[in-house]
């Protein structure tokens, strides 16, 4: 299919081409720009530009790729940093320098790297669509080779093979690669849902301890600027517990994705003492990079997160801010000159964000397995103002929410999470499960818990009596509870202290909440407040 | 590619800073177009949208005196560039790129779209040298780095020209080294220009400035970010010089954008600024960074001023989502008369921690920096007791933080005119702790 264009504004145009389908990809222009058609009206196609427009003119050509915008799903995607539409980062900076230019185009996976391709089917074997033919190994991870067809195999290639490898051919003339595409807004096939049962260890005491999340579960991070969300995401998917991490880096800083490249090269996983990197994508589109592409980042990012998640691996995704992203849905929306709903966003902007949240969970795979996909999303509510739309739309389908507030950030209060506000609606499904192998788990959170309540209403009488007025007993709680948010909620993530096992964390709580009790026994006993905090202050930790 | 230039005089409609012309060819998207009036006045334009022969322009420039017969506008064929060279150095020009220091223009030796290109994120190296201000809040707790995007964010009536003013006469790199300011500035009134032009004066060649005043055409301020970062990019990336690109005052670009964004009848997003403010601001601070295997830098400084002191107003709000930390002026400080008036705890620069310590500036920057902050804050937590429940009612140690917090402000913060170098600055906040006992 091929037409002209007629009409540019901005990263939207208009052109005509017949046949076209809502969602198919084309390309436009003589650079050959990629291009999402998002609108028709009979012959006339609205197509959003993925890239920079800058010297786009009418009469040049548009074509179709005859299918929707899609990723390619293969061996040697993982330590890769990819843009919006999945073009690797590196490549291009190889062909086109330092500086991003417009209409480049590569593929995501280096197509020349052989893998040994490992099956036990044999040609006359007669298969059904989504069975196993075989697998490669991608460092230590098993991906299955499935039949995108059902049929008669007539042929098969065992040993070495590229992307391009044909595999298995089948009687009927289909030959299956190492790779597929998928198209990105279309959610991968699973078998069934399962509810989510297992924390998922971020290593930060306060989220492990007070707000779990659970594999397959969604936590946002709202936060105003200067609060953290970008250094706790950047520890977390350094330190969870997962076998993949797809990094997110939707409308953000490119300084920050340089920091993180920089660290992720030098770090180990913990688990299994590789490079960090080689659990790791990262898609990279900050925020002076094309907006359409933005908004399309994050399903290229889910779809590859679903692609591993099928494989039976426990996989997080991390999106850092999904209030760009919305922003980006806001730009493209007021081009179309579409009706305004809350604070300029599209009316759709709800249901758009429950098709993506919606993509996490834990499920049974099409081949059995059990796999799950966890997000954290940042949100950046304008002005910390949590009323607003896209805070507010994401609490609808978000199970824990880490609030990170501006005072304790000023205060160099980090992880600046709230502790007051934040909640997890996962809490007893974690508790029992570390009960189990931590013992006190349960019973010290609510002790916790309980003195951090009360030290927020003393606060309030302290501070028009001053401490000096308060009783004994309760200025020994302001201190122990002064203690918990210095020696237990505080945690540097530029230390060794980034990362804390659920052991570790329990140990901790245990002994400053015994610490209190010993002190509240000698207040009891008739010691002076002074001697019980000089004590309190000498054991160290 | 089209052989010749197109020249049009096909005019239909003039709007505001918009001219919409019929009966084109083939015209391009952010084309650069001539415009003549009739008086033979030129300026220049860029094509903002295309519809079939329909053309929307926005023009560089003062539309009074275009009218619909006899205007020519000449489409080019080209981007807007801005021309670059050596010959940049120690010039003052407008938003248009025209010599406002009766010189002639230097002659250029190469051009460059004024857009520029995003850097591909791969090709980013992390910022982690610092660039020495003289200013110890910022030297000292809120390190500048190379390749940094750090903000000042000001309120009406406070010192913000003189901290500007000091900051293009005394950044420099501690080690020394090739460097050049780049002042851009956007809405300046004649008044503050005249201090401004002062200190250029003895600045040598050391700047390149992009001075658009308050009486200018509204389109320049949007364009002269654009210029004085194509040159800081030049100097910064093809010639190797770290490259301090201070653009001040922001509020007055955010507002022309908004005046733009109205005219071509574009959705207002919170208090009528136009939804695509945050691409837009990012589009100028991104351009910050350090090339891998390249030597220079660009770094941004941009001033804005809250409206009404508040930093939850979109201005500030998004240019703190874009940057990396801010320095937060402060009406309280500035009234006890301390200067700079900064205000330490909500500043904040997200990229010193790579910049300081060992091998950097001394290696016990990062351990003096926390004991400062942590005892400044509880100092500023107990005034608040100390307001209602009065200093008597304080516990000893309590007072002696308090009295930390007023010695903090009036020997650390306040420096007056005076310079001080990254050692004086660690060396007069590890005086400050020792006299109260809180260095052990």
């Amino acid at each position: 299919m091929k037409g002209r264009i007629v009409s540019i504004s901005g990263a939207t145009i208009r052109a005509d081409l017949a046949g076209a389908k809502v969602g198919d990809r084309v390309y436009v222009g003589t650079a050959r720009l990629t291009g999402e058609v998002v609108r028709l009206e009979r012959d006339m196609a609205t197509i959003q530009v993925f890239e920079e427009v800058r010297g786009l003119g009418v009469g040049e050509p548009v074509v179709s790729a005859g299918g929707p915008l899609a990723v390619s799903l293969g061996p040697g995607l993982l330590g890769g940093i990819f843009d919006g539409l999945q073009r690797p980062l590196t490549v291009l900076r190889s062909q086109g320098g330092d500086f991003m230019q417009s209409g480049q185009d590569s593929f995501p996976m280096d197509r020349t790297t052989e893998y040994r391709f490992e099956t036990e089917c044999r040609p006359g074997d007669e298969v059904q669509t989504g069975d196993p033919l075989g697998w490669v190994m991608e460092g230590h991870i098993r991906h299955p080779v499935l039949s995108p067809v059902g049929g008669r195999i007539s042929k098969i290639h065992a040993g070495l093979a590229t992307l391009e490898t044909p595999l298995v051919h089948f009687k009927a003339g289909d030959a299956v690669k190492l790779w597929h595409a998928w198209p990105v807004r279309q959610p991968r096939p699973r078998k069934t849902r399962q509810v989510p049962g297992v924390p998922l260890v971020t290593g930060q005491r306060c989220l492990d301890f007070l707000f779990p999340l659970l594999k397959g579960g969604v936590a946002i991070v709202p936060g105003g600027f200067g609060t953290g969300k970008t250094v706790l995401e950047q520890s977390i998917a350094k330190f969870a517990d997962v076998d993949v991490v797809v990094y997110v880096g939707c409308g953000e800083r490119g300084n920050e994705m340089a920091g993180l490249l920089d660290e992720f090269g030098d770090l180990r996983d913990q688990k299994s003492g590789r490079p960090l990197a080689e659990r790791t994508i990262i898609v990279a589109n900050t925020s002076n990079m094309p907006v359409a592409a933005r908004e399309s980042s994050i399903f290229t990012a889910v779809t590859m997160a679903e692609y591993y998640r099928d494989m039976g691996l426990d996989v997080l995704l991390l999106a850092d801010s999904l209030s760009r992203w919305a922003e980006a849905l806001r730009e493209i929306s007021s081009a179309l000159e579409e009706m305004p709903g809350e604070d300029g966003y599209p009316t759709y902007l709800g249901s758009r964000l429950a098709n993506f949240i919606e993509r996490a969970g834990v499920v049974e795979t099409t081949t059995g397995a059990q796999g799950s996909l966890t997000m954290i999303l940042a949100v950046s509510p304008p002005g910390a103002d949590f009323a607003e739309p896209v805070t507010q739309s994401c609490l609808r389908v978000a199970g824990t929410l880490w609030i990170l507030d501006t005072r304790l950030a000023h205060r160099r209060h980090f992880p600046a999470v709230d502790w007051t506000q934040s909640y997890s609606l996962y809490s007893e499904h974690a508790a029992s499960h570390f009960a189990d192998r931590h013992t006190g788990w349960g019973g010290v959170r609510d002790r916790c818990r309980d003195l951090l309540q009360r030290e927020e209403s003393l606060r309030e009488v302290a501070e028009v009596v001053g401490m000096e007025g308060l009783q004994e007993r309760d200025r020994l709680l302001m201190e122990m509870a002064e203690r918990i948010r210095l020696d237990f909620l505080c945690q540097n993530s530029f230390t060794e202290d980034a990362f804390s096992s659920p052991q570790a964390t329990v140990e901790r709580i245990t002994r400053l909440i015994e610490e209190y009790d010993r002190a509240l026994g000698q207040l009891d006993t008739g010691a002076t407040l002074e001697e019980v905090l000089r004590e309190a202050k000498d054991a160290t930790f | 590619m089209r052989l010749s230039e197109h020249a049009y005089q096909t005019v239909s409609a003039l709007r505001g800073p918009l001219l919409f012309l019929e009966q084109t060819f083939a015209a391009r998207i952010g084309e650069l177009v001539t415009i003549i009036s009739p008086e033979g006045r030129r300026m220049d334009g860029e094509v903002l949208k295309v519809d079939g022969g329909q053309v929307l322009i926005q023009v560089y420039g003062e539309t009074q005196g275009l009218d619909c017969e006899r205007t020519l506008v000449v489409l080019q064929d080209t981007v807007k560039q801005a021309p670059l060279g050596d010959g940049v150095l120690g010039r003052v020009f407008d938003g248009s790129f025209v010599p406002r220091d009766q010189l002639p223009m230097f002659i250029p030796e190469r051009w460059a779209p004024i857009s520029g290109a995003p850097m591909n994120p791969v090709a980013r190296e992390h910022p982690e040298e610092m660039i020495e201000t003289g200013i110890s809040c910022i030297d000292g707790l809120n390190t500048l780095v190379k390749g940094q995007k750090l903000p000042i964010f000001s309120c009406a009536g406070l010192p913000a020209r003189e901290l500007t003013d000091q900051l293009l006469s005394q950044a420099r790199l501690p080690g020394g080294g090739p460097f050049v300011v780049v002042f851009v500035a956007v809405g300046l009134t004649h008044f503050e220009y005249t201090y401004y032009r002062e200190t250029l004066a003895g600045m040598e060649d050391r700047f390149v400035a992009f001075v658009n005043l308050a009486d200018d055409p509204v389109v320049e301020r949007l364009l002269a970010p654009r210029l004085g970062l194509t040159v800081a990019e030049d100097l910064g990336f093809r010639c190797g010089m770290d490259v301090l690109v201070i653009m001040a005052d922001m509020t007055n670009y955010c507002d022309a954008l908004r005046e733009i964004a109205t005219a071509r009848e574009e959705l207002p997003g919170r208090r009528g600024y136009p939804g695509h403010m945050y691409s837009d601001l990012a589009s100028l601070y991104e351009r910050a960074g350090r090339v891998h295997g390249r030597s220079g830098s660009v770094t941004i400084l941009p001033v804005v001023t809250m409206p009404e002191d508040d930093i939850t107003h979109p201005i500030p709000d998004l240019t703190g989502y874009i940057t990396e930390g801010q320095i937060v002026l402060s009406r309280e400080l500035h009234q006890k008369g301390i200067f700079p008036p900064v205000d330490v705890l909500p500043s904040l620069s997200r990229l010193m921690q790579n910049g300081i310590g060992p091998g950097q500036t001394r290696d016990d920057h990062r351990d003096l920096v926390n004991r400062l902050y942590r005892a400044y804050a509880k100092g500023c937590d107990l005034r608040r007791l100390e307001a209602v429940v009065g200093r008597d009612g304080m516990l000893e140690e309590d007072r002696k933080i308090l009295d930390f917090a007023d010695r903090f402000e009036a020997d650390f913060v306040h420096q007056g005119d005076q310079r001080r170098s990254i050692d004086g600055t660690l060396d007069c906040g590890k005086q400050l702790l020792a006299d109260f006992g809180l260095l052990s």
